[in-house]
């Protein structure tokens, strides 16, 4: 088994393109291995900023012998049949062709005996095939030369069992030699194979591996902060960035003047690091006047050049970010609120001004259910989303929110309102915090329902991996304040009142009230089923709703449609719960009753799984199954539903008498728990069912000869299921 | 002088300023029409470059209106064109064994020249001191061979060697005391001035019609120089082309184009600078003739 080492020498490759060529790479590389029949243990890809390299471990010295047999017309056959036989499989004439017999008589067939080859003339024809093909993002052509790549490429390293593979593409010839890193150890060498390569770089200043470099930058960049009594910012993507801008990488501390610290911290730490690649450093709390760079080289003076150069090119940024945040706390958040209509949200869904309008309605009407001051919530949704009109956030957008809550206080507003500014947008992804003052949540919510009811009105909702306006994010966000919170949400309602904000900004002239609307535009969207199951849901908030045709489309679409809203948060929700380890199937038994309120059907899920784990909770699951069972099968042999009650007087036994007390006794107990939001009560009542069940299925025949009998028992065993639904759909558990 | 000299010495022509109002080193027709056809060619200059929209009334410490570039030119690009631009800056004092020298990624686009390449941003702790670029298109036509394009910012590079933090604080003459002359002294007043103009007082309604003269003037320059197989007045024409940009860009700096008219005038300017390059390409330098040479020997 043989090594293949490869390395492709450029100019300085963008440290954003190095993940996915070692990707390209290794899958490219690997793909046209096998399909020349060089089968691999292991194909491994490093890149820094001058070099991609791979290495594959276990490869044959040559390809295997492979004998293709193929079919060609029968013996016989028309003569041009024949012929164009014998040319698409490259043989002379007929005689080259060995002759089959099936039932229907006698064919050709074209044996093809291709032998192995030399493993290195299989590389050597590939690798040039990568590089001509190779995907870069953005490739360009350089001097006189035709060959593309990121940037101009020097030199191919190419060794198959200690050898060089030799081959040739556009000037380049292969060979054992690279060179180390640009400035310490500049000189061309020979290498024998990876090992031997990977601890030559070292030695030339140059550290292969991506993880190792981030790792060395991590540890000496906390050293050296450390060292001053200092710690380190740390920042992932920043790191990241920074393996790829290096070689050698050396962490230097720099520092800035004090007065720089009136800036908000944010702002300084995203200055530097966009601007400058720079880590931010704190002491305690609050950020220090210090930075860490992380230089390319170790510089025989120590360092001292570079971080002096580097100091004076954050004091000039820094001077940008102050002279910014000065300039923009001269205009109020609410003067900017109007600049909002020059910035379009959606084309269909309007300017920011208008989302802003519909937002702070609608945060002042959630403000009592997440107990919230109507004015404070109110005052946030007015001014969340003035600072993107800042010029800081302007050149930086990540500082949305963050910047609008500095302008907040500096104008004098209430602490829960500047709050609610910069956490309206969280939670951002699934690890953020969620906000927890009841002004953010309110403006947060309203945020996120606006948003995700908008798009669903106009029909823009994700698609398989395709969710271009985050809506599952926001759908997630959600339900994580909401049950973090512990918060009473009716979705329903409250997506129809999204909703009907959304109405008022679509140009319509308002035709009426929904009663007595079935034109033909609206049947054309929705089914005569949905109109109903609409206007009920409409008549709920406001019988005399005066919406128009476009509106009552929209709403279709959000709470009625197949696919709506309501259905998305559903399946976000249990996604969600499988995510923190509920049961699939117990969230798909508590969805199918229904509801809305998502906090009561988690509770419901968590009472259910814990039933379930007892004695009684998995023998009466197994008992309504029994009985569902045997419904189901004897429904559709009679071709009827037993739905009705049963008839006490027909009940013999004393078990199935006990059963047709124990059904309705614990349906009337089950149902009042659940009612009064008792889920654990509603369980133990139901758990009373489970000594019933068991007699009755030990004791008693359903399918009596009497057939009145027999549809009595079947009508009971309706019952146990029926029952069963006060608490959860047990066909949908499995088990 | 020093980064001329050094450039001089690797065969390139040293050229002077081009005598008209551009917005980058990159206008000088020695580079936008010389990067395209065969012809190998190899230039270096400093060009004043005019940018209305950075006039800061002299209040910024290295924004300008009115700022120096060296530009240098080298088609086909060399093999060894990094190696060269590092030597060029230890020639003026700046030793990578001491000075973290970086190649950042930084591609470069005109819309108004039609033309892109990819390359770097060139940092020296953490300063930008030189845009790197490999011309893949100008006028929409490709560079074959490819042109490498060095531009160092000069006051930066002061700036730089000289540890100064701001741009008027240069000492522009090496005096001290008394004969100090500082850049402020030459460049501030015309730093205000220019930046009123560019902002408040430029007349728009007559600028509009020089935009309009220029654009027809560029137009009729192109179809009078048009001689079958050969053009004969490319760079008049293309001069035109340069005064139509400029007369956008003050435009554009006194805010009198809308962000919608702003892509139609961009498109306009583009149009010129297309029509000019394929014009160059049927003239001797452009390498039609060249060409036409080559086939009667053949």
């Amino acid at each position: 088994m043989a090594e293949l080492l490869l390395e492709f020498f450029s100019e300085e490759i963008p440290a954003r393109m190095q993940p996915r060529a070692r990707e390209d790479l290794a899958r490219l590389l690997g793909d046209k291995l096998k399909a020349a029949g060089l089968d691999f243990e292991e194909i491994k890809t490093y890149a820094t900023p001058r070099r991609i390299t791979a290495v594959v471990e276990g490869l044959p010295q040559r390809s295997p012998d492979v004998k293709d047999e193929r079919k060609g017309p029968r013996v016989g056959a028309p003569d041009k049949a024949i012929q164009g036989f014998l040319k698409s499989a490259g043989l002379g004439s007929v005689d080259e062709a060995q002759t089959r017999e099936d039932k229907k008589g006698s064919y050709y067939v074209a044996v093809i005996e291709k032998t192995g080859r030399p493993s290195a003339d299989v590389i050597a024809e590939i690798v040039p095939e990568i590089v001509k093909t190779f995907p870069w993002p953005k490739s360009m052509r350089w001097g006189a030369g035709k060959l593309r790549w990121v940037r101009p490429l020097h030199s191919i390293l190419c060794l198959f069992s200690g050898k060089v593979v030799d081959f040739e593409i556009d000037g380049i010839k292969s060979s054992e030699h690279t060179r180390g890193h640009r400035f310490m150890a500049p000189k061309e060498f020979a290498v024998t194979d990876f090992a031997d390569y990977e601890a030559k770089l070292r030695k030339a200043y140059v550290i292969l591996d991506s993880d190792l470099r981030a790792a060395k930058i991590l540890d000496a960049a906390k050293a050296c902060a450390d060292e001053h009594g200092y710690a380190l910012v740390e920042d992932a993507g920043l790191l990241q960035e920074n393996a790829g801008l290096n070689e050698w990488p050396v962490p230097l501390l720099g520092s800035f003047d004090e007065d720089f610290l009136h800036v908000p911290p944010e702002v300084l730490a995203t200055f530097m690091k966009a601007h400058q690649k720079c880590f931010a450093v704190s002491k305690g709390d609050e950020l220090a006047n210090r930075f860490v760079l992380v230089a390319n080289l170790e510089a025989e003076d120590g360092g001292t050049s570079i971080t002096q150069g580097n100091e004076r090119v954050i004091a000039a940024r820094l001077a940008d970010a102050k002279f910014f945040f000065a300039s923009d706390l001269k205009v109020s958040l609410e003067a900017r609120v109007p600049q909002l209509k020059d910035i379009t949200f959606h084309e269909k869904l309007g300017t920011q001004y208008e989302r802003v309008q519909r937002i702070f309605h609608l945060a002042r009407e959630l403000a009592p259910i997440v107990g919230a001051d109507p004015d404070d919530a109110e005052r946030a949704g007015i001014l969340a989303k003035a600072d993107l009109v800042s010029d800081m956030v302007g050149e930086f957008p990540e500082l949305q929110g963050i910047m609008g809550r500095y302008y907040a206080i500096d104008q004098g507003e209430r602490p829960a309102v500047a709050n609610a500014i910069a956490d309206h947008y969280k939670p951002v992804g699934p690890t953020d915090e969620v906000p927890t003052e009841p002004v953010s949540i309110a403006v947060a919510l309203a945020d996120k329902l606006d948003t995700l009811v908008g798009f669903w009105a106009i029909d823009e909702k994700p698609t398989g991996s395709k969710d271009p306006y985050a809506l599952r994010r926001a759908a997630l966000g959600v339900i994580r304040i909401v049950l973090e919170n512990n918060l009473r949400l009716g979705l329903v309602s409250t997506s129809l009142r999204a909703t009907e904000a959304h109405l008022s900004s679509i140009p319509e002239q308002p035709i009426g009230t929904i009663e007595g609307r079935g034109t033909g535009r609206i049947e054309k969207a929705l089914s005569p089923k949905d109109i109903e199951r609409l206007r009920d849901q409409i008549s709920e908030y406001d019988a005399d709703a005066v919406i128009g045709v476009r509106g009552i489309v929209s709403l279709g679409r959000v709470v009625v449609n197949q696919g709506n809203v309501l259905d998305f948060f559903a399946d976000r929700l249990k996604i969600y719960l499988r995510d923190q380890g509920a049961r699939h199937d117990l969230v798909d038994a508590v969805f199918a009753l229904g509801g809305d309120d998502l906090l009561m059907i988690v509770r419901r899920v968590e009472a259910l799984g814990r039933f379930l784990d007892t004695d009684d909770g998995a023998n009466l699951l197994a008992g309504t199954k029994r009985a569902a069972n045997i419904l189901r099968i004897e429904e559709k042999k009679d071709k009827k539903a037993y739905d009705d009650a049963p008839d006490l007087a027909l009940l013999e036994a004393p078990e199935e008498k006990a059963l047709a007390k124990a059904v309705d006794e614990v349906e009337t107990a089950a149902a009042k728990a659940i009612e009064d939001e008792k889920f654990e009560a509603a369980m133990s009542a139901m758990a009373k069912l489970r000594a019933p069940v068991d007699a009755f299925f030990d004791a008693v025949t359903v399918n009596a000869d009497n057939p009145n009998l027999r549809e009595n028992r079947l009508r009971l065993l309706n019952r146990i299921r029926s029952t069963t639904k006060t608490v959860a759909d047990f066909s949908k558990i499995a088990g | 002088m020093r980064l001329q000299r050094f450039w001089a010495d690797q065969g390139c022509v040293i050229l002077q300023p081009y005598d008209m109002e551009i917005g980058a080193g990159t206008f000088h027709p020695a580079t936008t029409l010389r990067s395209l056809g065969p012809r190998p060619w190899r230039a270096a200059y400093v060009q004043p470059s005019r940018r209305p929209k950075d006039g800061r009334y002299g209040e910024n410490p290295n924004r300008l209106q009115h700022y120096y570039q060296f530009q240098v030119i080298l088609k086909p690009s060399p093999p060894d064109i990094q190696d060269l631009y590092l030597e060029s800056l230890y020639a003026i004092g700046i030793d990578p064994k001491n000075h973290d020298i970086r190649f950042v990624e930084d591609d470069w686009e005109s819309p108004t020249l039609g033309a892109w390449g990819l390359g770097w941003e060139v940092w020296c702790d953490g300063m930008e001191v030189s845009q790197f670029t490999y011309f893949q298109q100008v006028g929409g036509f490709d560079c074959n061979p490819v042109s490498g394009e060095l531009t160092y910012g000069l006051e930066r590079l002061a700036m730089y060697v000289q540890g100064v933090d701001n741009v008027y604080d240069l000492n522009f003459n090496g005096g001290e005391g008394e004969d100090k002359v500082t850049y402020g002294d030459i460049f501030l007043q015309a730093e205000q001035e220019y930046s009123r103009h560019n902002f408040e007082h430029a007349d728009t309604a007559k600028l509009f019609v020089h935009f309009r003269d220029a654009e027809d003037e560029c137009k009729a320059l192109l179809e009078a120089g048009e001689n079958g197989e050969h053009h004969l007045m490319v760079l008049p024409a293309y001069d035109q082309a340069i005064k139509a940009s400029h007369i956008f860009n003050l435009l554009d700096a006194r805010g009198v184009i809308s962000v919608t008219e702003r892509q139609a005038y961009i498109l306009r300017v583009r149009d010129l600078a297309k029509a000019c390059c394929a014009a160059w390409l049927k003239t001797e330098a452009g390498g039609a003739a060249a060409e036409v040479r080559g086939a009667s020997r053949g």
